[in-house]
């Protein structure tokens, strides 16, 4: 369970002082697909830092299951980013002279996990994330966007985190590709009960999530629950 | 991060730009190759000096006349002082303890010729029969001068190597024939085996002779210019040299705080001379050698910067998905240290087969030590370390956020 208190951000840059978020407080229970919307500059990236834990408020609280995080040190963030959360970004970030398996064994490494372990853990994680069996050997670069964003979610998924973070996971892929990277997210949260947050700066995007928060200029104007959730017909493979 | 999958990382990482990697270890090569060269050269030279001293003799305590200073205020060189007697070499053996051997000796140079008319100069040693086991003197062919020579004054003679071929030509054997110094027939009754060096005080170019039958017939007098002693082993030299200062003070008349008129050297101080002498010489060498191999560090640090920058994502997301900084850092460090390894392996080969090329080709002494090649090995790891320092440490503080939005 997330749970977020009051919290503000404010960058100094020598005199001037940005206030990036103010006084921003939700709570997002286990289970929950929550998409946080809002147009570029609004904070919302400043927002999936500090709740992905790369980054700490400058004022207010932060509780990730009953935790108080706001005040860890660099490495026991890392230590909370190793296990509790899964990142995946607009740009997939995977290594690019590494096989597909290498890239999902990655943060298993960090986490110590037997090296005969890992290589079954990544190819469960693969499936879940819908990559055909067949690329598993295959350079991450000689993948499509479509099959690298799902690698990134295998890697996100390898350690089984509490928590997904994707930012703008559509960012770089078609509508179609985009759309079934966003069936996958709805399957694992349905399937699976895996809390998803979504960082998106499109409506529509937003709209395959269950819950919304809207964020402007630093504050929430919206949160609510999405009536008409944009279901994908789940045909991944 | 544990030590197997570090060493996957940093091998696929290095195999990664294979061309910038291999001129980057080449610098290393050269660095660690010159300085293993280098000290083997100097250690060549130092086991060459080493050697030539020891086979003068192993142990060996050599007492010399000093200055004459007798009468007039005017000095004449050491050494030629008549003061030591064949009764000061007796009263030694006798008195001194922890001795093995001692050998009074007389030398000078006279004209040599034989029967077929060849002629040599070379220096004449009066000696006694423990002169061979004192100055490790080894018999190629006959036999060396025995005591009853010396008891009998016989006119006898051992010859070295040099001298024997320079009157009766190489390969030959000339025992039982005959040489003429100084208007007088000796006998040669063996050659010595040769033990290098060249030069006026070649021990391969001298002839041997009973001491008595120098005394009398040669020089005509009892002064002996060298006495010789062998202690019983290393440890007993400074007592046996105090001993036989004291003693000598004592039969000479001289007060302890007089100047005495002889010198005690002890071959372990030459040695120590020599040894100093040339550990200069090679530590001289191997800072040169160091430069080119602080220049091939500068070149690790050089690429590893221009990798960090390159990885900067990679390093952005390896942090996100849970890296310590220590693991970052470590993952930078090893990869530095693996080129610099790899670096030293290739270096110390090269700077191995340099040295036998050298040895080859120009006929100087070179030795390669365990103790150059772990230096070596040694040296490449801390200079990995050292300039992997900076670049790991710099890609370990990015901060996550940035690092993932480098473009």
């Amino acid at each position: 369970m997330i749970e977020i208190k009051n919290i503000s951000k404010i960058y100094k840059n020598g005199d001037l002082e940005t206030k990036v978020l103010k006084d921003v407080s939700f709570t997002i229970n286990d289970g929950e697909f929550v998409a946080i919307m809002g147009p570029s500059g609004s904070g919302k990236s400043t927002l999936m830092h500090i709740l992905g834990c790369l980054d700490v408020p400058t004022n207010g609280k932060y509780f990730l299951n009953g935790q108080d995080i706001s005040s860890l040190s660099d490495d026991e963030l890392a230590d909370i980013r190793r296990e509790k959360i899964g990142f995946i970004f607009q740009s997939f970030n995977l290594l690019p002279r590494a096989t597909v398996i290498r890239n999902v064994i990655l943060p298993l490494i960090y986490s110590h996990v037997p090296s005969e372990e890992r290589e079954k853990q990544a190819k469960i994680a693969l499936a879940k994330a819908g990559l055909e069996e067949s690329r598993f050997q295959n350079l991450s670069n000689q993948l499509s966007g479509g099959q690298m964003q799902r690698v990134a979610i295998a890697r996100a998924l390898v350690n089984s985190p509490s928590i997904i973070l994707a930012d703008e996971p559509t960012g770089n892929l078609d509508t179609k590709t985009g759309e079934v990277v966003l069936g996958t997210f709805q399957k694992l949260n349905l399937e699976q009960k895996r809390t998803v947050i979504l960082i998106t700066h499109e409506r529509y995007v937003a709209e395959h999530a269950n819950r919304i928060i809207h964020i402007i200029d630093g504050a929430i104007v919206e949160d609510s629950q999405n009536q008409q959730q944009r279901l994908v017909n789940c045909k991944i493979t | 991060m544990i030590i197997s999958d570090l060493l996957k990382e940093t091998y696929s990482a290095i195999l990664m730009n294979k061309i910038r990697s291999g001129l980057t270890v080449l610098g290393i090569v050269i660095g660690i190759g010159s300085v293993v060269a280098m000290i083997s050269i100097g250690q060549g030279a130092q086991g060459e000096i080493q050697s030539r001293i020891e086979s003068i003799g192993s142990n060996l305590i050599i007492i010399m006349p000093g200055f004459q200073s007798s009468g007039s205020q005017v000095r004449s060189s050491r050494g030629s002082a008549q003061t030591l007697t064949q009764d000061d070499a007796e009263a030694i053996s006798e008195q001194v303890s922890f001795i093995e051997a001692v050998a009074p000796e007389i030398s000078s140079r006279y004209q040599v010729t034989t029967a077929k008319g060849t002629n040599t100069n070379t220096s004449i040693v009066g000696t006694v029969s423990s002169y061979a086991q004192i100055r490790n003197l080894e018999i190629a062919l006959g036999s060396f001068i025995s005591d009853q020579h010396v008891k009998n004054l016989s006119k006898v003679a051992v010859l070295g190597p040099t001298t024997s071929n320079d009157l009766f030509g190489e390969g030959s054997n000339p025992v039982g024939q005959k040489i003429r110094i100084n208007k007088i027939d000796f006998t040669i009754i063996g050659i010595t085996e040769s033990k290098g060096g060249t030069g006026p005080n070649s021990q391969d170019d001298m002839i041997l002779i009973p001491l008595s039958t120098d005394q009398k017939f040669l020089t005509g007098s009892d002064y002996v210019n060298t006495i010789s002693i062998q202690a019983q082993d290393p440890d007993s030299m400074t007592e046996v040299q105090n001993q036989v200062t004291s003693l000598l003070l004592i039969r000479h008349d001289i007060p302890i705080s007089g100047t005495a008129d002889f010198s005690v050297m002890n071959q372990a101080d030459i040695v120590e001379t020599a040894s100093s002498v040339t550990n200069t010489f090679t530590i001289l060498l191997a800072a040169i050698a160091g430069i080119s191999l602080v220049v091939g560090g500068i070149g690790i640090m050089n690429m590893m910067l221009t990798t960090v920058t390159e990885r900067t994502r990679e390093i952005g997301l390896r942090k996100a998905i849970g890296a310590k900084n220590k693991d970052i850092s470590f993952q930078f460090l090893a990869e530095a240290t693996m080129l610099t390894f790899i670096g030293g392996v290739i270096g110390v080969i090269l700077g191995w087969l340099v040295s036998l090329l050298i040895t080859k080709f120009s006929g100087i002494a070179t030795s390669v030590s365990i103790s150059s090649v772990l230096l070596a090995f040694g040296v490449s790891a801390v200079i990995g370390i050292i300039f992997g320092y900076y670049p790991a440490r710099r890609a370990a503080l990015f901060n996550p956020i940035e690092a993932l939005r480098y473009e």
